[in-house]
């Protein structure tokens, strides 16, 4: 199975470990992503709330081109995300399109296309689940994390807005923790898998996402997590790297591992942890999994 | 060759002002059959009346056409005057060239010649004019009450005061609705059980009030005055004339279940009443629960029943009633509250819904009033009540105000207080509506002298955290994020019409709105009558409502009721469907289209009895002349009488050119 692949632009720089994994484990599960050629900036969330033209443009010339390149290369009919702001904003788009055919006029207009609104836009945890099967991955999983307790954090854009993104209930979604537990991971369930980081105010008021992000460790920390899994490269930087400024404020605090699901799955699905890259993780995982007996 | 007159009115200068009236009485002269006609200031006073009179009599009129107003105003005035003058009533029509006419055209010369028209094809249409009869129907003395909580028992009470029989239909084991499952009662804070068990003994007792419980209404026929309904007797397994109510089945019964009337909290037994005040005080078997039903052993109750009236064979009875009219009293539900994810109900135990606050203050409830919260029974210090969840809010729930819930909300912040003298209340609200008499004060006391804290905003979240529960809202008065650890949360949870009002509607063949309330017949001017005549509606199945609107729209109701039952007979308009059997090819668009059930199919038999031919047939008395059947017809076979297709075609003919 070959899918069409988005990686957006955190993914190739940043997020580079994300993608790493990902690609890794999809091998390891018997499918490839191919990644689109010639692709651009989604855009990420901001441009939509403005409702402008130009808002709409960037993330259908995407939703455009994993059309075209899947009918060119005789891939699946579908596109595959990993970045949660870039599956936020796609689903959306798709959902602006089939809610208002007008507005989907004025963009074909504006990019010469006749796009339908209908690229069927997934994410990679939705490919684990619906094509794959978590049972498969249970079966392929040659390094069960036992032991380790891992706190799945959603944050906002994979579950909301929940009517135009839709991939799962967003107080008491199930697909993270699905995975998490056929990697033999013991999910910890808590109170702010669904909660902001913070997001983009990182930029313009660094406390008040330190602030969000630490609500979130806490109630994991309370819950009895280890580690925190993540989904989404900008969740990843809020709540790892703003640890520090946390301490200022909350000196009690303990310093939490935030990880993405894909560097788990990797793990567990065989890859060496000498190949793993922890380049983004400021906290590092690696004496966590040690003291668990999985390095 | 008709004798038609024509009144041309003044109505003051209302008329006449844009209108040449003269010039129309003078021109309708050379109308055909017309033998008389005048313009007079006012035809609808009393000299007025009288002239028409005369005229009819002097020049043997055998129809009349008023040019005046909308018939709405004055056609009943003037049909009554002609009828005192010997003519049929239904031989006057009335040219309306008041408020299309004369009121919305300035212009003189144009009102004129609209009024011609509009005259000349009143006369047109009054020459094919049929005399008719009105229908004469026999009326059934006997009402029926569905439900049997507060409307239910109030109209049936009202009903009965006045010496008219009626039947209360109520499906739960006993009468008391959600009105008994109250605490106590905004905006006097009295016990709901104490001024509700008065009632419902007393319709027990009242003479005239037969109570069937555990029953429904399945199937009904008829029409306004000689109604049958079909109601099924669900099987009690108890034989309720020998129970002396003694209740040492349910002490005895082995088998405990969650009680539904303590909104899950208490427990109940396979055998009992859902609480000791019951009426009627009779135990009814869980046939889904009872250890017996499910493995054939136990019969413990029936062993320890002393008048022996267990009965585990029992079927259900079909009792089949008549009655003359019906009151629609079924109550409401509350939303179900699985899709507010947002305030963690079901996930955490202390997030409670405010029936479940009704019985933790109930002196009767699961806590026997005291406030201890679910979890683990310790009293909360701090509770925040949630206004508006599920109303107002067209996204997840509805778009209607529930209209109760700042009253309960306030009251239930004073119960709280008055029992937990330290704790604090706070209150998420969107608006505080408190229209009625004294409700406004009774907010004003909860937040001045209980101490209740009003917070303008909603809450975006609750979650736990240790044994607190964490409610993150807005202050929108003050612009910033809220966030109170409390220790309990109540819910003022939307009302929403029963779960199968829609299914009832359609077995009574009354109306109901997208939201599954019945509707109303007017909003304004007919707010107790359904648009099926003889069924009328009381309380909350019409709309959320409180308990002395509830009371009060009962009793208008049941005085409807009254009016209906005390003639002897009903007269009523006779312009209904009628089928010309003859032309009939039994397609049935017309049973199909009628909204009021009032068209079924009739076989014509040969002489042998052989039916060689189906033909549709109108019930005169359900028909309400609306005309759908007529205008769905393709064989023009059903016509409404007076307004049928040659009359109809005689206006249009006068208009052409």
């Amino acid at each position: 199975m070959k899918i069409p692949y988005y990686p957006g632009c955190t993914l190739n720089t940043n997020a580079k470990d994300l993608q790493e994994c990902a690609e890794f484990s999809a091998e390891a599960l018997g499918f490839s992503m191919v990644e689109m050629p010639d692709w651009n900036c989604c855009g990420a969330s901001l441009p939509l709330t403005a409702n402008s033209a130009m808002g709409y443009a960037g993330p259908t010339n995407v939703l455009i081109g994993a059309k075209e390149e899947g009918q060119k290369e005789g891939l699946e009919d579908k596109l595959v995300t990993l970045c949660a702001v870039c599956y936020n904003v796609l689903k959306r788009t798709n959902y602006a399109f089939n809610k208002d055919a007008a507005k989907l006029d004025t963009i074909n207009s504006l990019l010469e296309s006749d796009y339908k609104g209908d690229t069927n836009v997934v994410h990679f945890l939705e490919v684990l689940r619906d094509d794959i099967g978590f049972d498969k991955v249970k079966e392929s999983v040659s390094k069960e994390l036992k032991g380790l307790k891992v706190a799945p954090y959603y944050g906002c854009f994979l579950l909301r807005p929940h009517e135009e993104v839709g991939l799962d209930d967003p107080y008491a979604p199930t697909i993270f923790e699905g995975l998490l537990k056929s990697l033999g991971c013991e999910v910890v369930d808590f109170s702010h898998k669904g909660e902001c980081c913070g997001s983009y105010s990182a930029m313009s008021n660094a406390e008040n996402a330190a602030e969000c992000s630490f609500s979130v460790i806490d109630a994991a920390a309370a819950a009895g997590a280890d580690v925190i899994a993540t989904t989404c490269p900008l969740c990843q930087y809020n709540l790892d790297s703003k640890q520090a400024m946390m301490k200022k404020n909350h000196g009690d605090m303990k310093e939490m591992p935030i990880i993405y699901f894909t560097q788990l799955l990797s793990m567990a699905l065989g890859k060496d942890i000498g190949k793993i890259s922890f380049k983004s993780n400021s906290i590092n995982p690696l004496p966590l999994l040690k003291e668990k007996g999985l390095v | 060759m008709s004798r038609v007159g024509v009144f041309v009115c003044h109505c003051g200068t209302n008329i006449s002002a844009t209108v040449d009236v003269a010039k129309v009485a003078e021109e309708m002269k050379n109308q055909p059959g017309v033998v008389y006609t005048e313009d007079y200031k006012f035809m609808c006073s009393s000299p007025g009346q009288g002239k028409l009179k005369e005229i009819i009599d002097e020049h043997k009129l055998d129809s009349v056409v008023i040019a005046a107003c909308s018939p709405h105003m004055h056609e009943k005035t003037f049909r009554n005057a002609a009828e005192a003058a010997g003519l049929n009533s239904f031989k006057v029509e009335m040219a309306n060239i008041r408020e299309q006419c004369s009121w919305v055209h300035p212009d003189k010369a144009e009102g004129t010649v609209k009024s011609l028209d509009l005259t000349k094809k009143m006369i047109e249409k009054v020459r094919l004019n049929e005399e008719l009869d009105k229908i004469v129907m026999p009326v059934t003395k006997k009402a029926l009450v569905i439900g049997g909580g507060i409307a239910g028992i109030q109209a049936a009470l009202d009903i009965a005061a006045a010496g008219t029989e009626v039947i209360i239909v109520e499906k739960d084991v006993t009468l008391g609705g959600h009105m008994i499952q109250l605490s106590e009662t905004f905006p006097t804070l009295d016990c709901s059980q104490c001024i509700m068990t008065p009632k419902m003994v007393e319709a027990s007792l009242n003479p005239n009030i037969t109570i069937y419980t555990y029953a429904e209404v399945e199937a009904l026929d008829g029409y306004v005055g000689n109604f049958r309904a079909r109601i099924r007797r669900k099987a009690k397994s108890v034989v309720e004339e020998d129970c002396t109510g003694c209740g040492i089945c349910q002490e005895k019964c082995p088998k405990k279940v969650d009680n539904p009337f303590e909104m899950g909290h208490g427990k109940s037994k396979a055998i009992a009443v859902p609480f000791p005040q019951a009426v009627p005080n009779v135990p009814v078997i869980d046939r889904d629960s009872c250890i017996y039903y499910k493995t054939g052993k136990c019969r413990i109750c029936e062993k320890v029943c002393g008048p022996k009236c267990i009965d585990f064979d029992q079927q259900d009875e079909i009792v089949n009633v008549d009655i003359g009219a019906i009151v629609v009293a079924t109550g409401y539900d509350t939303m179900p509250l699985d899709r507010f994810g947002e305030y963690g109900y079901g996930k955490y135990k202390d997030v409670i819904d405010g029936l479940t606050f009704e019985r933790m203050a109930s002196a009767a409830g699961f806590t026997e009033g005291e406030m201890k919260r679910p979890s683990d029974g310790k009293t909360p210090e701090t509770v925040v009540f949630i206004q508006c969840v599920g109303s107002r809010d067209e996204s997840k729930g509805v778009s209607y105000c529930s209209k109760i819930c700042c009253m309960y909300s306030a009251k239930q912040t004073m119960l709280y207080k008055h029992k937990v003298h330290h704790g604090k209340a706070h209150v998420f609200y969107m608006d505080i509506r408190a229209g009625g008499k004294n409700y406004e004060e009774f907010v004003r006391r909860a937040i001045e002298e209980d101490d209740a804290n009003y917070i303008r905003g909603r809450v975006s979240r609750v979650y736990e955290k240790g044994d607190k529960l964490i409610v993150k809202g807005a202050d929108t008065l003050s612009g910033r994020p809220v966030t109170i650890e409390a220790d309990m949360v109540v819910l003022a949870t939307a009302m929403t019409a029963r779960k199968g009002a829609d299914k009832l509607a359609q077995t009574l063949g009354i109306s109901y709105d997208r939201y599954n309330f019945f509707s109303e017949s007017h909003p304004k001017l007919r707010p107790v009558e359904t648009n099926t005549a003889g069924i009328f509606l009381a309380g909350a199945c019409q709309a959320p409502k409180d308990v002395p609107e509830t009371v009060a729209q009962a009793s208008a109701a049941a005085s409807k009721v009254l009016g209906l039952l005390s003639q002897e007979t009903l007269k009523r308009e006779p312009i209904t469907a009628e089928v010309n059997e003859a032309n009939c090819i039994a397609c049935f668009d017309c049973l199909n289209i009628c909204p009021y059930g009032a068209i079924t199919s009739k076989g014509i038999t040969d002489r042998d009895g052989n039916i060689i031919k189906e033909v549709a047939e109108v019930n005169p008395g359900v028909c309400q002349g609306c005309g759908l059947c007529n205008a769905a017809c393709r064989s023009k076979t059903i016509e409404l009488r007076g307004f049928k297709d040659n009359q109809i075609y005689a206006e249009i003919n006068s208009l052409a050119v």
